[in-house]
């Protein structure tokens, strides 16, 4: 569309320099019937153009102009030179709004107003009726429809039959046909002399059906009735209207880039208010009606924040929905008997997220159905109902979007689990025993890499994938999974989410002179770092005793390869991701914050143990730690003691 | 392949149409005015004429009335490019012997769709 723009761009410039000239002519009276009609050409394909091209102001604009020199053509006015001087500013107008276009302007002037008022006031415009609202009738049955062609209806280029096909689409049938005088002796080949008979559904607008035979409103007889049926309650009907009108909700199709440089330009707006935000409380009068700005800017920014990423959101039943089929044809491919729950199928999510997120519990719910959820005749013996259930439920927990996956199945075999394990040798369990393990971290091992064997592909999300893939999915959306499972009684998969992925919050910390971001879900507690806790392991490991848990420590410092403070009293920030900690060293711990994330592979590059970036208020580049990376990497090898308080 | 004749003095318009009526997979011819669209129309036969109302040297309606007479065109679809806010227009676009029109400010998605009504 773009490239045609251009076009009409450069063929507007032409026409503008026609307007112009011809309008001299007219203001000096030397204005005949062939330049009056060059001008309204001119001005008419402006505005046919600006409509096609998305000019709109210039479009309406055009309009009233448009209008004015119909009257002249039609001789309803006077070339007047008063007029003429008049539509010559007009054309300066449009002259502006297309160098407005071409350079991406506004295309909106006072001097347009003033121009526009003054066309408006000369041609007296009255004010355009307004728009009915739409009104449920009571006792609205099915449509019954008679369609009786003229005979000379194919002189027009108008095709019966093709009317008929757009009926069809419409839901209409047909219940009569009638030949009329088709077999008489005068009959003429080019003439139409069929006519039908249709009904169609009660749901079907009465303008879809009429505009329909809009081009041929003229060249056959409609008759259009709604069959009777009993009337409803003026009530009933009352509330099925309301009802309809929720159906018929106001939406708009924006494309997504659009959203994403206005969630884009409101981060930067965040940015900015909390670069102003420094200058608060320094004191003085002015300080105070300043600061009264500041936290009215706060809330503004926060509230259209929010309405912004509003817009991306959807409500989570657009990857529901696909499960009852799923569920129930795999339950009938596996022999099985399955009741689906969804719950909280209006909690809102990210549109990405969602996307994202689509194949994971396809997975998981395929899990489900086959190592779950038994066959009916062992739950009989077991005591249980033949038809197991799986409930999908979704909510918001804080900043997240918490979806759990519960089956009231088998559970997992943790025997099972480590013969599988030792089966596959995972790297995970080198060099350990079944004993080191609590519960928890066993259930984690299904999710290792090389320990789902999917070797079929599924015919149901399209590709197999193995439960790794699955875990990793979660954490790239910044997410986590964690399992519980009880012999016999089930097993619970419980995703947490972030609802977006633009923006977190964060907690700021300092190492040395550099500062980073910690996201806030991620922080357990923060304390003050006692040396005497500290012990060495082999491999340079070193771990911390806190209270009765044993964590492995990381130097920030010596990880991202800054100065650490000298005789500074550090920190220890503690950290979880899927149900392991892990203790940051840090110099201080400052404000927390939202921060608004940009991706570093889009503007730098991938840095393992780094998620993203943020622009702080004083403009500085702060790095956001990827926790749930730095966690896989560092907290391979708990020690026992940590295995025995996790469990 | 369905071949169609567009006639308008815009270029824009007549570029747009076209590509978006070949990308559509139609064969498409272009007339700068009616004059020169009629005389088109004369060498081979269209299936579909799209036709601006104003254009020098015969305008739309002329364009229409001249085509109706012509054998191959008795029964071949003409739609009109109007505007919304002239019932007259599309009155004496009918008259004429047009069998539809499109409305303006059209884009692609709305010029296809109209066109599908006909083909």
């Amino acid at each position: 569309m773009d490239r045609f723009r251009q076009i009409f761009l450069e063929e507007c410039s032409e026409n503008l320099a026609v307007l112009e000239a011809d309008l001299l002519l007219m203001e000096q009276g030397k204005a005949d019937e062939e330049v009056i009609n060059r001008v309204f050409r001119a001005a008419h394909s402006i505005k046919g153009g600006a409509g096609t091209f998305g000019l709109s102001a210039m479009s309406q604009f055009t309009h009233l102009l448009e209008t004015l020199l119909d009257e002249l053509r039609s001789g309803k006015r006077r070339a007047a030179p008063a007029l003429a001087a008049l539509m010559l500013k007009a054309t300066d107008v449009i002259s502006q709004m297309r160098d407005d276009a071409q350079a991406g302007g506004p295309g909106q002037s006072e001097a347009a107003a003033r121009v526009k008022a003054e066309l408006a006031a000369l041609l007296a415009l009255e004010a355009q009726p307004a728009e009915t609202a739409f009104e449920a009738i009571a006792g609205e049955g099915p449509w019954h429809l008679s369609f009786k062609p003229h005979e000379g209806i194919l002189a027009s280029g108008n095709e019966p039959l093709r009317l008929l096909r757009e009926l069809k689409t419409l839901g209409f049938a047909v219940t009569a046909t009638e030949t009329g005088r088709l077999f008489e002796p005068d009959f003429d080949p080019q003439s139409c002399y069929l006519s039908w008979t249709l009904d169609g559904p009660a749901a079907v607008p009465e303008e879809e059906i009429r505009e329909i035979f809009s081009w041929v409103e003229d060249e056959c007889d409609i008759e259009l009735q709604r069959q009777a049926t009993e009337a409803k309650p003026q009530e009933q009907a009352a509330a099925e209207g309301q009802a309809r009108q929720g159906q018929l909700e106001q939406s708009i199709r924006i494309d997504i880039r659009k959203i994403d440089q206005l969630i884009n330009l409101v981060g930067e707006l965040v940015i900015t208010q909390s670069m102003l935000a420094a200058l608060e409380g320094e004191g003085g009068e002015i300080q105070e009606r300043l600061d009264r700005g500041l936290s009215l800017l706060k809330s503004n920014t926060k509230a259209l924040q929010e309405s912004v990423l509003g817009i991306r959101m959807l409500p989570i039943s657009f990857a529901f929905n696909r499960f009852p089929r799923l569920v129930r044809d795999l339950a009938q491919q596996l022999g099985k008997e399955v009741e689906l729950k969804l719950v909280g199928q209006q909690t809102e999510l990210d549109k990405t997220v969602l996307e994202r997120i689509s194949d994971p519990l396809v997975h998981m719910v395929r899990n489900a159905l086959d190592h779950g959820i038994e066959s009916p005749a062992k739950r009989r013996q077991q005591g249980k109902a033949a038809s197991g259930t799986l409930t999908l439920a979704a909510r918001h927990e804080g900043g997240n979007v918490v979806i759990d996956i519960q089956d009231d199945g088998a559970g997992l075999d943790k025997g099972r689990i480590w013969e599988k394990a030792c089966e596959k040798q995972l790297p995970l369990i080198q060099g350990r025993r079944r004993e080191d393990f609590s519960d928890a971290q066993l259930f984690d091992l299904i999710f290792a890499p090389g320990f789902s064997t999917a070797a079929t592909v599924s015919d149901l999300s399209g590709r197999g994938v193995g439960m790794d893939v699955v875990k990793r999915n979660i954490l790239a959306l910044g997410g986590s999974v964690e399992i519980q499972s009880q012999p016999g009684r089930g097993t619970l998969f419980r995703i947490r989410l972030p609802l977006t992925m633009a923006i977190l919050d964060g907690q700021l910390v300092a190492v040395g002179e550099e500062l980073f971001v910690i996201p806030l879900i991620n922080i357990v507690e923060s304390l003050k770092l006692e040396p005497d806790c500290l012990q060495k392991a082999g491999g340079g490991v070193v771990f911390y005793q806190l209270r009765q848990q044993t964590l492995p420590v990381l130097w920030l410092s010596e990880l991202l390869g800054t100065k650490g403070e000298e005789g500074s009293m550090p920190l220890l920030c503690v950290v979880e991701a899927a149900g392991r900690k892990l203790g940051l060293v840090v110099d201080a711990l400052l404000a927390q914050q939202q921060v608004v994330i940009k991706s570093l592979e889009q503007n730098f590059r991938r840095l393992p143990g780094i998620s993203g970036a943020t622009i702080l208020g004083d403009g500085k580049v702060c790095l956001i730690l990827d926790i749930p990376g730095l966690v896989a990497r560092h907290v391979g090898r708990e020690s026992d003691a940590d295995a025995a308080s996790a469990a | 392949m369905t071949t169609i004749l567009a006639a308008d003095d815009s270029v824009s318009i007549r570029e747009m149409v076209q590509f978006t009526l070949e990308s559509a997979g139609y064969q498409v011819q272009c007339a700068e005015d009616g004059a020169k669209a009629l005389a088109l129309a004369r060498e081979r036969k269209f299936d579909v004429v799209i036709s601006d109302v104003n254009m020098p040297n015969l305008d739309g309606i002329g364009l229409t009335k001249a085509l109706r007479d012509l054998p191959d065109y008795q029964f071949t679809p003409i739609l009109i490019l109007t505007t919304e806010s002239s019932p007259e227009m599309k009155s004496e676009g009918k008259a004429a012997g047009a069998t539809g029109w499109i409305v303006k400010p059209f884009n692609p998605d709305t010029l296809l769709k109209t066109l599908g009504k006909v083909i």
